[in-house]
Order: C-alpha cells, then structure tokens, then sequence
C-alpha cells in the first residue's frame, strides 16, 4: 500500500476497491512493528482494528460514513472502552476504560479505526515527551531528538507514518509544538469545540482535545465529525459544527505581536524564515501588521499559575482507593496517600501537584491565582480587540526546532519559558493551528501557528490551508 | 454570674430531586452499597460534572420561600480535601458566591416572636459514606450517597436558647416539606444539623468562642445538646477554665458532648472556582418561574385562617403544620362555609381515623365533598356528631353513595319525633323503677343514666337534647 495524499483520495481508493480497509489496517500494523522503536505507541489494538475493517468492508457505500476506514491513534489520556488509558503513568498503568470519551465515541461513530494509544508526557505535563512512564518517543525526523510534548506519540505516529491522522490534547501547545517539531499539522480548537468528556484532565479550563494530520483537509473532516456540543461536558460550545475546506483568493489582513518575533530567545533562522515569509505574503497582496502587546512576559507565569492550580485539583482523585496505583501493606490513611501519590505520579507531575496546590493555599492565593486570573482576563481582552482590525495572528510555534535528548529536561524554569507562543492561545480560548512549512540547517523541520477570534475555527482552518500553499 | 448563650446553625438540607447534583445517578436513600454510582460518581478518569438544573430550581424555591436575596451569577468551588468516601479528592461546594443570601425564619418561642436571620445558602454535594462496622478488618465505603444535592443554610449567630434552635429547625423542616425540596427526615440524614454555641457574660459585645456540635440527628437531640454544651461551657468558664474552640460530637444516651479524637489541623482547602462548570444565571424569567411553583406557605395560611376564617390560634397552628392537612381544610372549606366545624372534624375525628390507620390524608380515601356533606347532616341536626364521627365517617370511606342515603341506610338518623322518642323513654323508665326512685329523692345526677340507656336501645337515633327535654318532664 502507498501513502494516500488524504483521506479523500484513501476512501477513492477504497470506493474503486484498489484497497480494503482490512488491507490498510494490515499496513499500518506493519509499519508500526518496523518502527516500534520510536516508542510512539503505549497499546495498540490489532485485533480490534481488524475486526473494525473487516466490519467496515462489508457495508455497502451507502452506509459509509464521512470517515470510512481512516485509521486513527489517540493519544493515551482519551478513554476508549474495554481498553487501557494510562496518561503514562504509572498511577494508571493496571487501569481499563469503561467509557468512550465523547471524541472517541464520534470517531467510532464516524467509521474511524482506533488503532492504538500514543505515548505521551505523563498526564500531558511536559513539552518533549521525556516524562513518560513509558519512555521517550523518538522524533522520527532525527531519532537522537525529542518529538515534542507532551501529544509526542500522537505527532509520531503521524510523522512515521503510522497512522493516518491522530488525537492528542492540547493544554498549552501540547499538540502545535510536538506537530512544529515532527513537521506535520497540529490544530487546537477554540476551547469547548471539542468535548472534553473522557479526556483525563490536566487543566479544566485550558484542555482542547486536538487533532494531528498531514495536511489541513483531513483536520477540517475529523473535526466536523467529533466537533459539537455534547450533553456530558458543560463547558463545550452550544452548538454543532460543520465547516468546509474552499478555495480562496481574499486579500488577509494578517498581524504578528511584534516582541513575539523580537524575542531575544528565539531561533535567528526562524526569526528570519518568518520574516521574510511575510514579506512574501505583503507582495501577494495581503497585509501583515506588527502589533504591539505588553502582556508577553506575563504569559509563561500565567499559564502555569493557574494550569498547576486546576492540576493539584484535577489530580487529587488519584488517591489509590478506587482505582490505580496502589502500594498496598497496611497503612494509616494519611501514609496511605502519601505512599500511593509518591511512587504512582513521576517527578513533573508531582512538581506541578506542588506548585499548584502552593499558589492556591491561603495567604497566597491573591498573590498568585487570583492575579493570575486577572492576567488571564486581560489577555483574552487584549485579543478580542485585536481580532476587531485583523483576520488573523501568526506567530512562531517555539523558539528552537526539536532539541536533543536530555539537553533541557535538567532545567524545568527554561523548558516552560520555551512554552511562550503556543500557551497565548490556551489563555486566550481561541483556535490555533501549527503549519510546516521551513527546514532549519540543522535538519528539523519547523513552521508557525496561524490564530483567529473565537470560534472561527473554520476560517482558521481555510486560511491555514490557504497559507499551505503559499510558498 | 450570668451568660448570653450565642447559637448559629448549619443545616444540611438533601433536595429530593431524582438524580444526583452533577449527573444522572439516583439519588434515592438506600439501595444496596454503591449501585447508584456512574463513572462521574466514581470520579473515574476523564469524567466531567454537568449540573442538575431542578437542584438549582429547588435552591431557588427554598430562597424565595424564606426570604432570600437570590444571586443572579452563581458558581461553584473546589472544597478540597483527601478521604476515602470523597470520590474526586474535593467537594464541589459554594464558597464565595452562594445561590442564596440572607433571609429568616419567623419562630414563636414561649408566646415571643423572633426573626431568626440565615447568612446565606448553598449548594454543594454530598459525599459518600464510610462504613467501620460492617466488616472488623476494613473501612467499607458506599458511594450512593455521592454526589446527592444538599443546601447548607447557616444562620447569623442570633440564636439565644436551645429552644430558639428547636422552633428554627421545627419551622425550617415544616417549610422544607411544605414547598418539596426536602423530605425532612432526619433519621435518613435528609435534615442534618450542626450548631456553633458559645457563651459570654450577659451583655458583653464581644463573642466567646465558639464550639461545633456535631451528629445530631433529630431535633429534640439538638436542643439536648446545645444544652449540654452550654451546662459545660458555664461550668467551665465560672470555675475559671476557658473554652477551647473544637468540635464536639454529642452522646445522646450519656447526654454530653465529647471532643472528637480526630486531630484538629488547620484546614486548608485550597478553594478554587470549579473550571468544568460555567457559572450559572438565574434569570428574572426563571425566578418568576420558580415563584409560581411555590404554594401558598404555613405563614401565610395561619394568618388567614385566624384574620378570614375566624379560626382559634391553637387550630390554625395544628392545621398548618403539614402541607396535606392544610390542602384539605382549604378543599373543604371551599365548600363549606362552616369554617369552625371544618377544622373541628379535621383536627378531631378526620386526624383519630389517621392516626388509628398510620396514613397520610392522602390515603384515606375520603373525599372533600363527602366530609363536607356529613357536616351539613350534622348540623341539621339528622346525624349526631359522635353517630357522625364514630359510624358515618368510617362506613364513607371509598363509599360513593350519597352521605345521607347512607346515613338512613345505616340506621343513623336521628329520631326526632317526641311521640318515638316517648316510646322509648317510657320503657327505660318502667325497667329502671329503683333508679327513677333515687332520682326523685334528689339523686339529680341519674339523668345521664336514663338518656344513655334511651340512647342504647334506639341504637343512637334518639335525638339527646329531646330526650334529655322529654325525660325532664316526666320525671317531675
């Protein structure tokens, strides 16, 4: 079997009968076992899978659904029914799912193939993947490399081709960055576009559940088929969604912060990819603006303030009572906790557990949260106004491409600062998506992120494909 | 030396909605351990809360019922702390912004009224329960009762006696009841109360420190404890000791309050505005909504029936004590314009034959109508009431036919012809000859003799006030 360019010319080729989706199950297995070193899969589930395609290939056309046979990975923080969800930890290594999370549950519906669950940070708090209870995943670009976090599996699996598109989540760049770094689309909603049911949470109320894929078109038809209001999650947008991919020739009123380019950390090759990128974009007739905004330095202290809040909150279920790491021996309760939360959470999450549970502690919480969530007010403020004079807002996705292993995970505070540009949109709530479009001298592919006001999710996405091909 | 007693209480009131605060489990007392628990209820990764709108309507009911300023913009928060029955390592609860704000109940204490003013109330769930006895290696944790709506009301501290906080709780359950957010029962934990009591020397500004008194699970054993408590503050206090702020369970069996063995850490609870569930308006539409759903309250009522129906303080108090009595004076009473003798059979023989049978109103299968008529037959003077209340009431029940057909049927109507009534007057008299001899010789007191025997052998027909009449005359 080739690579299909997408999933439009894959289900052609499954309508001329040139291939069955037993056949691109079969595939995909495949190339998994020969890339199984990349460690992009924490489970994979070949007998479901074949099961899925065999059922799928004994429908008729007319009962196909929009994603007939696409083979998908989802990153393991999403519960699929009857099969493991680990967040990579080891508090949820012996723990089956007995629910789909609402995404889940729609691509089910929507004639998608599960065929696995991807490798990520644990419980999603990380941005190279290096803090997984399962190991790294290698960037498949250059294995000496981290893939991006914490949706690093998701993005591999993308990369190596292993799948044909895949779900990660997207707290503060968790699939954009992973998406930079591995040179494939990664596309955050606007906050509430997609359920957030079954999705094991990190923080509440900067969690998308977002979409990996080769190209701009595949996002835009997963994206119609689990976008949507959904009865189980009170925070997601009330209203269906159904967007479309068309051609267009609109002259773009683009805007880039102008310290996000002047940022001292940033790549000189990227700074200077970018801006001759938008000067090419000036001669075709668009027009790129640099604003000023002052709130930069104030992003990265944000986000974790109140991410790390909403973490020691969402987090406190995993006691071992219930369900997950349990430590056993008779205990008094208190070291009961403290044994179970101690050897099933890794070193970052516990990091994150305690500065959360810090800034929410009486004496500090005006300090920290709650000027925090003033911060936060004025950010998403801020961006409203711009989105009043411009269509939309590109930006870098990192300041550097892939690193190497073991070159930042020493160094928590510069890991997080590295966070800049892709957390703006998790404090904000609007949509963002990461495209490749460079290679940097070192190898590694890198790209920028394409914003715009809430909800507009489908201008994003038209635009975004639009700049795909703008060269 | 003497003491103002300070009193605040927390009252825990579980709504009786179907379904459980934030998702679709039941929310029904009982059923076996933990088969009322979804993933949500388990707090299984992923799972989400979605707000149960009939606990914010019943919230809201409460508050208009008792006054309350209600918050147009509410929220919820994390309470957090780790135990096994609290399913999510926090309780979802309202901290700084409570569905309802102020508000009081208006109690009659020893002839006295007094405005009790509430704080505020809110919304929050239940947790689970811990169960040490059920098995002598662990702690059992049953999760039904997870995540069941509660209301907390707190009061101002402005309660001065144990028996303040026994009418409080008293009109508090009565209301509860009344409107139906609550079925008031506080042996299955529907109604829990704790009370802050503390003392200070009469007439002093400043607050002494206050002591939590848990586990009272009726309310007589609310106003016990607070006496207990209030009994070992002064002795401790006059005899130079100081009261430590702590919580205390009480003893009911001992009748004293003992400190709980548990340590008494600092808690911190680390609120925090709850990110899965968007604030939630109450709107000026909902409230006019909720407003119409609210019958007419026991206040109100008791007001009525003594200012309109000219009813005695006392009827009007037992009449408005429970919703379906009151419902059924008012069917009757708009019927039946005898208002006094309405409240008589409800209040006499209608609440005999409940109690006698263990049944609410509801089930008694007696009709308005029918009552109504009976009352009309009495006052006639066809039936009487004891006949009426005794024979008549009983034979109606789930009996369609027509009062007075029954009533001849039966063989109670009364005889008033002094010609029958002669008959059998004249053969009591010829059988009991001693008796009518000690009566003429002054024994006055025999009259009662002769009509109850006239009345035995005319079955209960004899009219007594002709009897009574027509024996007079014959015995002169």
């Amino acid at each position: 079997m080739q690579q299909f360019q997408n999933i439009t010319a894959y289900q052609q080729a499954l309508r001329s009968k040139s291939i069955t989706c037993v056949e691109a199950v079969n595939y995909y297995i495949q190339q998994i076992a020969t890339k199984k070193h990349l460690n992009a899969f924490i489970n994979t589930y070949e007998a479901a899978a074949l099961k899925q395609a065999a059922e799928l290939d004994a429908l008729p056309e007319n009962q196909w659904k929009p994603l007939h046979g696409v083979v998908i990975a989802i990153k393991d923080v999403l519960n699929y029914k009857g099969f493991p969800v680990t967040a990579a930890s080891r508090m949820l290594e012996n723990y089956t799912s007995i629910y789909n999370a609402t995404s889940v549950q729609r691509l089910l519906d929507n004639g998608a193939i599960i065929i696995g669950s991807c490798n990520c940070d644990e419980f999603a708090m990380g941005s190279s993947n290096e803090n997984s209870a399962f190991g790294n995943v290698l960037n498949a670009a250059d294995e000496s490399r981290v893939p991006g976090g914490s949706s690093g599996g998701s993005a591999v699996a993308v990369q190596a081709g292993l799948c044909m598109a895949s779900l990660g989540s997207d707290t503060g760049g968790s699939v954009r960055q992973p998406a930079d770094f591995c040179g494939i689309v990664g596309y955050k909603p606007t906050y509430g576009r997609i359920s957030r049911y079954g999705l094991i949470a990190y923080a509440s109320s900067f969690d998308n559940v977002g979409i990996f894929a080769n190209n701009v078109e595949d996002i835009s038809v997963i994206l119609n088929c689990i976008a949507g209001e959904d009865p189980h999650d009170g925070t997601s947008i009330r209203e269906t969604y159904n967007g479309e991919i068309t051609a267009t020739d609109q002259k773009f009123r683009f805007a880039y912060l102008k310290p996000t380019i002047d940022l001292p950390g940033l790549n000189p090759e990227i700074k200077t990819a970018l801006e001759s990128y938008f000067k090419k974009l000036e001669d075709l007739g668009h027009s790129v603006t640099a604003i000023e905004f002052d709130l930069l330095d104030f992003i990265v202290p944000t986000y974790y303030v109140l991410t790390t809040a909403e973490a020691s909150s969402n987090l406190s279920r995993y006691d071992g009572v219930r369900y997950g790491y349990n430590s056993g021996g008779s205990l008094a309760l208190d070291d009961f906790y403290k044994q179970n939360r101690s050897n099933g959470f890794g070193k970052e999450v516990k990091r994150r557990i305690m500065l959360g549970s810090f800034v929410l502690s009486a004496g500090y919480y005006d300090a920290y949260f709650n000027k925090a969530q003033q911060i936060r007010r004025l950010i998403a403020n801020k961006t409203k106004n711009i989105f009043d004079n411009y269509d939309a807002l590109l930006m870098p996705v990192s300041p550097h491409t892939a690193f190497r292993f073991g070159e930042k995970s020493g160094d928590a505070v510069s890991m997080y600062l590295a966070d800049i540009y892709t957390v703006y949109a998790n404090l904000a709530g609007i949509p963002a998506i990461s495209i490749p479009k460079f290679t940097h001298s070192n190898g590694m592919p890198f790209g920028f992120q394409v914003h715009t006001k809430s909800q507009a999710d489908n201008q994003l996405l038209n635009i975004a494909n639009y700049l795909t091909n703008v060269n | 030396m003497d003491f103002d007693i300070v009193i605040g209480l927390e009252v825990h009131i579980q709504l009786s909605t179907d379904t459980k605060l934030f998702c679709g489990d039941s929310a029904a007392f009982g059923g076996s351990p933990n088969s009322h628990i979804s993933p949500v209820t388990l707090a299984l990764p992923g799972t989400l809360p979605v707000l149960n709108k009939k606990a914010v309507e019943y919230a809201v009911k409460l508050g208009l019922s008792l006054g309350c300023e209600i918050n147009k913009h509410s929220f919820f928060d994390r309470k957090h702390y780790f135990y096994p029955d609290l399913p999510k390592g926090y309780q979802t609860s309202q901290s700084s912004n409570p569905v309802c704000l102020g508000g009081g109940i208006k109690v009659n204490v020893e002839g006295e009224e007094k405005y009790l003013a509430i704080h505020h109330i809110h919304l929050e769930e239940d947790a689970g329960k811990s169960i040490h006895d059920a098995d002598p290696k662990y702690t059992c944790i049953d999760l039904n009762r997870a995540g069941v709506p509660l209301m907390e009301l707190v009061t101002e501290p402005v309660l001065s006696s144990s028996a303040e906080a026994f009418a409080f709780l008293t009109e508090l359950r009565k209301l509860v009841r009344w409107i139906e957010v609550c079925d008031g029962n506080m042996e299955e934990g529907s109604l829990r109360c704790d009370a802050n009591v503390s003392i200070k020397p009469k007439g002093a500004v400043q607050l002494g420190t206050k002591v939590e008194v848990k586990n009272l699970n009726s309310i007589r054993n609310v106003r016990r404890a607070i006496d207990a408590e209030v009994e070992r503050q002064v002795k401790l206090v006059t005899s130079g000791g100081a009261v430590v702020q702590e919580t205390r369970g009480y003893d009911a069996d001992k009748n004293i309050t003992l400190g709980q063995r548990e340590k008494e850490l600092a808690n911190d609870y680390r609120y925090l505005p709850c990110p899965d569930l968007p604030p939630f308006e109450i709107t000026k539409e909902e409230l006019v909504r909720v407003k119409a759903t609210i019958p007419k309250l026991p206040q109100f009522l008791y007001d009525n029936y003594v200012n309109e129906y000219q009813l005695p303080a006392q009827d009007a108090q037992v009449l408005t004590e429970e919703k379906s009595i009151s419902d059924f004076f008012n069917t009757v009473a708009g019927k039946n314009n005898n208002y006094k003798a309405v409240a008589n059979w409800i209040l006499g023989p209608v609440k005999s034959l409940l109690n006698e049978k263990s049944v609410g109103i509801e089930e008694l299968a007696l009709s308005p109508e029918k009552l109504s008529d009976i009352i009309d037959l009495v006052a006639s003077g066809a039936v009487n009431f004891s006949t009426a209340s005794g024979k008549l009431l009983p034979a109606i029940l789930g009996n369609d036919k027509d009062v007075k057909a029954l009533a001849s049927e039966l063989g109670l109507v009364q005889v008033n012809s002094e010609s029958d009534i002669e008959v059998w007057v004249d053969e009591v008299l010829a059988k009991m000859q001693d008796k009518v001899a000690e009566y003429k010789k002054g024994k006055k007191g025999l009259i009662g003799l002769f009509v109850g025997e006239v009345k035995k052998i005319s079955k209960g027909k004899a009219d007594p006030k002709k009897t009574t009449d027509i024996l007079q005359q014959k015995l002169q």
